[in-house]
């Protein structure tokens, strides 16, 4: 009897999943790459990851039916995991090639200014910032614990209250939301060591 | 804050690691996957895979080694050398590899930067310059094909094409300081540093941790690339770090 939780990995055709799903097989899931939005219909959790131009991800996102799968599963609070570039396509709007996201969320992403001295992209590890008690963050530490990021484009939710994790860069920005059982962050769990799978276990427990 | 990235890099010939370090506990030292996991223990940031094998027969080796240590290594990999097309790139990054280096092919082909960039992203497309200084100038001159080869570039130039092209990150060499271990040139790092706006790793040169310090503070480069002195166990990446957060420097430790 398997009873691991069924993790399905989008692959809606932008780039390496392999990490992602090594991760998430790594820490207990029973994880597998979905290619279209029936194969989803058993699984415990959605991963959206992704990574690339946001452009090319949504117009593979309609072609591939996953912008309606994914709307829909967030919509029945559904446990939802979002990575990078599956963080940022939930919003409405984004700055890179004008580009209309999912709208799951309100609120729009934009492109880090060039001050000087801060380079773009934000590329390394970087601490993560998180009120006491916030959901999936048991074990972690607030302000200490550093994630991989590699973005050129910030998350800016219309809603404060999406917010879970906060993170400097030439000022603050919003590098996690989560919402009901939906988390989703700029940086890459799956590229940051110990403390990157531990977050992803923290989500695998709550299934 | 983001972090300084202390990044080691592993030269793989044929599969196996050329000039590893002597970790104790390991059961093979010349594997890849092995040395890997020991650098993510002692807590690198990044992971390069310089790939040295001379022929194209051979891909398929590197691409099984970034396959296995991306199965079992959860930190970001770099792999480089010998990529010529998109097809190379492709099939590495489908390995598991999160960016690809490119030198050679991009000087002989800049079109490629593009291609990748457009088609990958820019976050996975790494263009290394091997620069060398021209005697008497302030400037510096790209060579290619392992520096056996000038091209008459200037490195200034160089670096602001490629990442008009879409390069995400330089990952900068000066042939002058490589394998000198009388620290980097770093003032070759601040004239790239200072012309980009995407990050360079320094690279070539790194003998003792203060060079490492040095790359950063007066080289303005984003993150360091060391071999032989973590390698040989001259130090360890932790205290490469606890130097540089000695030194003011933000770390991850």
């Amino acid at each position: 009897m398997n009873t691991r939780p069924r993790v399905a990995v989008i692959d809606y055709g932008m780039g390496n999943l392999h990490s992602v799903l090594r991760a998430w097989q790594h820490i207990g899931a029973d994880a597998q790459l979905v290619h279209t939005p029936p194969e989803i219909r058993d699984a415990d959790a959605l991963v959206f990851p992704g990574q690339g131009a946001i452009v090319d991800a949504m117009r593979l996102l309609r072609r591939t039916g996953f912008d309606q799968a994914i709307c829909d599963w967030v919509g029945e609070d559904r446990p939802f995991f979002g990575v990078c570039l599956g963080f940022q396509a939930l919003f409405e709007h984004s700055e890179e090639g004008d580009t209309e996201g999912l709208g799951v969320f309100k609120g729009s992403v934009r492109r880090f200014q060039v001050d000087p001295g801060l380079k773009i992209p934000h590329m390394g590890w970087n601490a993560v910032s998180f009120e006491p008690g916030a959901p999936y963050t048991e074990g972690l530490v607030s302000g200490e614990d550093q994630f991989y990021f590699v973005h050129s484009y910030y998350v800016e939710p219309a809603t404060s209250s999406l917010k879970l994790f906060e993170t400097d860069y030439g000022g603050k920005f919003v590098s996690g939301i989560c919402s009901g059982r939906c988390i989703a962050t700029q940086f890459h769990p799956e590229k940051s060591q110990a403390k990157g799978l531990h977050l992803y276990r923290n989500f695998l427990t709550t299934l | 804050m983001l972090s300084v990235r202390i990044i080691p890099c592993l030269d793989v010939h044929a599969g196996r690691v050329v000039k590893g370090v002597n970790f104790v506990n390991l059961i093979d030292a010349g594997d890849p996957v092995e040395q890997a996991k020991a650098y993510e223990q002692q807590g690198a940031d990044e992971l390069v895979f310089l790939d040295i094998t001379a022929s194209s027969d051979e891909r398929n080796t590197m691409i099984d080694v970034v396959e296995r240590t991306a199965s079992e290594c959860f930190m970001p990999l770099t792999v480089g050398g010998g990529l010529r097309n998109l097809d190379n790139i492709r099939d590495m990054l489908n390995a598991g590899a999160d960016k690809l280096s490119l030198n050679t092919a991009a000087v002989l082909d800049p079109d490629l930067i593009s291609k990748a960039s457009a088609k990958f992203g820019n976050q996975c497309i790494v263009v290394a310059i091997d620069a060398k200084k021209i005697a008497g100038e302030n400037r510096w001159e790209v060579f290619t094909h392992g520096g056996r080869k000038p091209t008459g570039r200037d490195a200034v130039a160089w670096a602001n094409e490629v990442v008009a092209r879409g390069a995400g990150e330089i990952l900068l060499t000066s042939m002058d300081a490589d394998g000198t271990k009388a620290g980097y040139d770093n003032a070759l790092n601040r004239a790239i540093s200072e012309a980009v706006e995407v990050p360079v790793i320094a690279s070539g040169g790194a003998g003792t941790l203060d060079h490492l310090a040095d790359a950063i503070l007066a080289g303005h480069a984003s993150a360091v690339l060391a071999a032989s002195i973590f390698h040989f166990g001259t130090y360890t990446i932790q205290e490469a770090k606890q130097h540089l957060q000695a030194k003011g420097l933000p770390v991850r430790l």
